[in-house]
């Protein structure tokens, strides 16, 4: 008999279809995986076991928890099953907890609002669920403040919060995605340990399918709203039988072919280069402390060649980036492109500046509201002595946009006519219009679904073809950069651990932090030998 | 459009109109007495009666509006003027000496009350329609110059802001092309409420005799002039009292519908 | 917390010190001499010569900035110009209206703000909030003083509920005292509760949207329960700005009303002191009200550290 069973289950939110007849179960003890790109519903099927749905929501159908039907259960009774039977935990770690309250009076919170133990018998339990779920009460006391801890630290918070009075069933909405690769791993291997511990049924919704094949007992593929394919985990990898779902495995492992680098001809020179940050006065009168975000950083980029650099959260990788651009000044050392230097005197070098161009990560955000696709993408114009005018003009936007795979029509729209992929192109147009001789991308592919991401990475390889890209590829996503670099640099604590050719450090890494990341990735398993075996 | 921008702007564009046309056309000349008619109490020819001049109040309120508008306008140009600016400067420039010291000016600006600064400057200049002008325009020079700041300060962390960097504008350049444009909704709505504060303060400093000084109407005055003769004569304070809720209200409601209409996610501080 | 509160003191020096020189700066450039306007066009100039001694204007600014700030902080105002008599007495018999009228006020408006603010934050789109709306549209539209003349009106003239105006002084009791502020403390505290209660229903709303309001009631609370364990605390945030903004307004708007009510307060003292040039008095009672200014927004700085725990680690 199954814990969570929903048969046929539709939602609409006014009037828009969210949910098309979903069906699918959670026996205890089980993890099943809901996984599909944005807009699948997937999380909207988290939520409506939970039944926090939105404003205006209709639901249709059958969910039921343990035998009680939750559809019509009204809302007092829903909340006593909240917290007690299911217990939740969401995706953005840094703002899931009260701000101004312990993590200690959180978690016991759970325990209070159920009546389930008298106050002081409770704040034991929440040292106990604590330590078992890392934070051990020596090192982290219930008095902490969320502030007080990191993002995976605070992940912990809201997993110990959710079973600290061992649900039945746990529900976890992309529990890692904000997390690093490696917190990634310990949090997942905490789920995994709670799960068979304490019986419980694990729904685990997440786009990332190399989790999903890690983790999962049970997978369920969705896609505008209705599951595609659901089976258990090695068979349904093995043999899947909908179109949909070998896409989308097929673009989580999107490889391309770049064409081979020229030979080793120095383009930008990062010498020793050193980025202090000013921390807020701690004392009155002493000088303010430093934090050092890059550490005497030294590497070469050859002309033609795709590098690529890799490290997690914090390790200082957009502070060099952002030296690299000459935006900010650097305490020591030097960034030279062609010779000459990105930052000269206290004032950016602008006759280097035209040489380079960034794409960044977050297709809403790099763009005005308020200009035209033309005005946006000859932004960089502004570096030319004599910028083009008129034809010139058109013809330049003309061709930068149709490079990327978009239409010259496409320069009188507004940037809210266009999805996040067709912004990434647009963004990568503004960066060719100048043919710059180097282009930074920085985490330009994160924010995007695999299927896009898998066009997107075409669109490089191809461009690299067109136009010999240089450039200098900045991401978390150690498979994305094993494909689009051919050297690749990677980055902890202000500092490159190691460099080396793309192929060579992944198959053979040589400095541990890049074993430790390497080994804490989760990777997709190879079809063709589940089949065999 | 909401029913609160409808209705707000009906309510503003009276009174705006009635300040218009008191240039050109009043019932009754404002300054003319008639102590035999005085203290009338509304009628057809006197609509909203007579003061104990036997002035028309009618009149008296039309010009009064003019008063009023002008000094809250200036007032609000004064502030917007000079402190979207500063906030612009202190934003682009965050963390500086410049942001520490405009901001810093602005705590100090917010510890004197429009009111304090009246009496400042009326105690050494004497009184009139202009103090209040100064008084309450410096009053909004740190309203907008924070607003500005925390605005534009959002709006410096964004990627097409860096784009914009990137592509070797200059700060300043930056300010006006991406950053003010996008703060011009925010500013509307705050200029508007501003708008309505200065018509709260204009009649409070002239209630107080800091002022326009007489002839010059002004609802303030009015209701100090009332103020002995409230037992008998209510009118003569319930008259420019509504006329001063009516123009705040319309002007509050219009804000109010702005924000909703120009962008329902904008926040504005209310103080 | 404690580097924090040292911090926000020596800000708070600062700010005085700067405010001091403000207005000694901007009283100094009053044309016209107080010696001579204080005995008269008729005056002999070696009379004016002795009193201008005797105030010590014959000083440099420099000396005279500094024996006024000297002063001040041992309590010594000045004499005023016109009445010959200790401004900080004079002062001080005033600030025992003001003050308690203003912390009254203060009082009453929180006291009706807050449960109206949450709950039309509570009732969001429902009747209860639209009344709650309508009413605080209206409250902030009416003039403090015009309200002030309309309670005359209702409960002093017709209903006879309360005097019309004046004050018994705390002598006659604190009853009395109390019951003469009554009017003029609501006169001056709805409007701003008006404010107050938008602000806290805004700050609510903002708050309900928060991923932490979504978990709280994953954990099993009731939409009240969120609202009222995690909501109103992170609302205060906010909130505290605009109450300590508005006691500045309350300050400035208790001299106004003081006249509705012929209290004799500061702002009775210092309309006088304007028609009589006396400026010394203006001065002091300027720095004054400054000063309070200054001192509650030190304070509210304090309140944020007691509610929000990541400022006391920050600093």
């Amino acid at each position: 008999m199954s814990l969570l069973e929903i048969s046929n289950l539709s939602l609409s939110i006014r009037d828009f279809e969210v949910l098309k007849g979903v069906s699918l179960s959670v026996a205890p003890g089980e993890i099943v995986a809901v996984t599909g790109e944005s807009g699948s519903g997937k999380s909207m099927t988290a939520l409506a076991v939970m039944q926090l749905l939105p404003e205006h929501s209709r639901t249709s159908g059958r969910l039921t928890l343990d035998g009680t039907d939750l559809l019509n259960t009204n809302e007092p009774a829903m909340c006593a099953i909240r917290g007690r039977s299911v217990g939740m935990v969401f995706q953005e770690p840094m703002t899931a907890l009260n701000p101004v309250r312990t993590i200690g009076d959180q978690v016991m919170e759970t325990i209070l609002i159920h009546k389930a133990m008298p106050p002081d018998q409770a704040r034991q339990r929440a040292a106990e669920v604590l330590d078992r779920v890392g934070l051990p009460a020596d090192r982290f006391p219930l008095s902490r403040y969320p502030h007080e801890l990191s993002g995976g630290q605070r992940q912990r918070v809201v997993i110990a919060m959710a079973i600290a009075l061992q649900p039945k069933l746990l529900i976890a909405d992309e529990p890692t995605t904000a997390l690093d690769v490696t917190t990634q791993a310990q949090i997942l291997d905490l789920l995994k340990g709670l799960v068979r511990e304490m019986g419980m049924g694990l729904l685990m919704i997440t786009h990332d399918l190399a989790v999903v094949a890690d983790m999962a007992d049970r997978i369920v593929v969705m896609r505008h709203g209705e599951v595609v394919e659901t089976g258990a985990t090695r068979a349904l990898l093995a043999d899947m039988k909908h179109p949909y779902t070998r896409m989308l495995f097929a673009a989580s492992g999107h490889r391309v072919d770049l064409p081979a680098a020229p030979a080793p001809e120095p383009l930008l020179r990062v010498d020793k280069a050193v980025r202090d940050y000013r921390l807020p006065r701690t004392r009155l009168f002493t000088a303010p402390g430093h934090f050092r975000a890059v550490k005497g950083v030294s590497f070469t980029l050859n002309r033609g060649e795709r590098l690529g650099l890799v490290g997690e959260s914090g390790c200082g990788k957009s502070t060099l980036t952002r030296a690299i651009l000459g935006l900010e000044p650097l305490q020591g050392g030097a960034i030279t492109l062609d010779g000459e230097p990105v930052f000269s005197g206290t004032r950016p070098n602008l006759a280097v500046r035209r040489k380079m161009q960034v794409v960044f990560q977050d297709p809403f955000g790099s763009f005005n509201p308020r200009h035209r696709v033309d005005r946006l993408i000859t932004e960089p114009f502004h570096l030319l002595d004599n910028p083009p005018t008129g034809t010139a003009r058109a013809e330049a936007i003309a061709e930068a946009l149709t490079a990327v795979g978009l239409k010259p029509e496409d320069a009188g729209k507004y940037i809210h006519q266009f999805s996040g992929g067709q912004r990434q192109r647009i963004a990568i147009a503004r960066a060719l219009i100048i043919r710059p001789e180097l282009i930074l991308f920085d985490e330009a592919v994160s924010a995007l679904d695999v299927s896009v991401r898998a066009q997107i990475l075409d669109l490089l390889a191809d461009l690299c073809r067109a136009y010999n890209l240089t450039y200098l590829f900045i991401s978390h996503d150690l498979s994305v950069v094993r494909t689009v670099t051919d050297r690749v640099l990677v980055m902890q604590a202000g500092e490159i651990v190691e460099q080396g050719e793309t192929e060579a450090v992944f198959s053979a890494p040589q400095h541990p932090y890049t074993r430790s990341l390497i080994d804490a990735a989760p990777v997709l398993p190879d079809p063709a030998a589940l089949k065999k075996a | 459009m909401s029913r609160n921008l409808i209705l707000g702007a009906m309510l503003s564009s009276l009174v705006v109109l009635a300040a218009l046309v008191s240039f050109v056309w009043t019932p009754f000349d404002y300054t003319a007495m008639n102590i035999p008619g005085k203290l009338q109490t509304p009628n057809a020819t006197h609509w909203l009666g007579t003061d104990h001049f036997g002035r028309d109040m009618f009149s008296m309120i039309m010009v009064g509006a003019r008063t009023s508008i002008a000094v809250a306008l200036v007032a609000v140009g004064i502030g917007m003027g000079l402190g979207v600016p500063l906030g612009l400067a202190a934003a682009a420039r965050k963390g500086s000496w410049l942001d520490e010291l405009i901001m810093r000016g602005n705590d100090l600006v917010f510890a004197f009350p429009s009111l304090v600064i009246a009496i400042l400057i009326t105690a050494v200049f004497g009184a009139g329609a202009i103090n209040a002008i100064i008084a309450i325009g410096i009053f909004n020079i740190p309203v907008f110059a924070r607003i500005t700041r925390g605005a534009a300060l959002s709006l410096w962390e964004r990627e097409f802001i860096m784009a914009a960097r990137v592509a070797g504008k200059s700060a300043t350049r930056i300010s006006f092309e991406h950053i003010l444009p996008n703060v011009l909704n925010l500013l509307i709505v705050q200029g508007t409420i501003q708008f309505s504060l200065g018509i709260l303060a204009e009649a409070a400093l002239s209630y107080v005799g800091l002022g326009a000084q007489p002839p010059t109407p002004s609802w303030g005055r009015m209701l100090a002039d009332s103020q002995t003769m409230v037992s008998f004569a209510p009118h003569l304070a319930l008259i420019p009292g509504c006329a001063i809720i009516v123009t705040v209200l319309g002007l509050n409601l219009m804000g109010d519908g702005l924000r909703d209409w120009l962008d329902p996610r904008l926040r504005v501080a209310r103080a | 917390m404690l580097r924090y509160s040292l911090k926000r003191l020596l800000s708070l020096v600062i700010s005085l010190a700067v405010a001091s020189l403000v207005i000694f700066f901007v009283i100094e450039v009053a044309p016209g001499d107080p010696a001579s306007f204080m005995l008269g066009i008729n005056a002999q100039p070696d009379t004016v010569a002795a009193l201008r001694s005797e105030l010590g204007l014959d000083q440099s600014k420099v000396e005279r900035y500094l024996s006024w700030v000297g002063g001040m902080l041992q309590g010594d105002f000045g004499t005023s110009y016109t009445y010959r008599s200790p401004v900080s007495t004079m002062v001080a018999d005033r600030l025992w209206v003001s003050l308690p009228l203003a912390i009254y006020a203060l009082a009453l408006s929180t006291l009706i703000a807050f449960p109206a603010g949450i709950y039309a934050a509570a009732r969001r789109g429902k009747a209860g909030d639209m009344a709650v709306m309508g009413a605080t549209q209206l409250g902030v539209a009416v003039p403090n003083f015009w309200f002030a003349m309309m309670l005359v009106l209702i409960f002093a003239i017709n209903l006879r509920w309360f005097g019309a105006g004046g004050f018994p002084g705390w002598d006659k009791g604190v009853w009395a005292g109390i019951h003469a502020l009554t009017l003029p403390a609501i006169a001056l505290a709805l409007p701003q509760a008006a404010i107050l209660a938008r602000v806290m229903r805004s700050a609510l709303l903002d708050i309900l949207g928060e991923d932490f309001m979504r978990t709280a009631r994953a954990k099993g609370l009731s939409r009240r329960q969120a609202l009222w364990r995690h909501g109103v605390r992170n609302a205060l945030i906010p909130v505290l700005t605009i109450i300590g903004l508005q006691f500045s307004f309350l300050l400035a708007g208790s001299i106004i009303i003081e006249q509705v009510f012929y209290l004799p307060g500061l702002g009775r003292l210092v309309f006088q002191a304007i028609s009589s040039r006396d400026l010394i008095v203006v001065e002091s009672v300027v720095m004054l009200l400054v000063f309070a200014v200054i001192t509650v927004n030190f304070l509210v700085d304090l309140a944020y550290a007691a509610v929000d725990p990541r400022l006391r680690s920050r600093t």
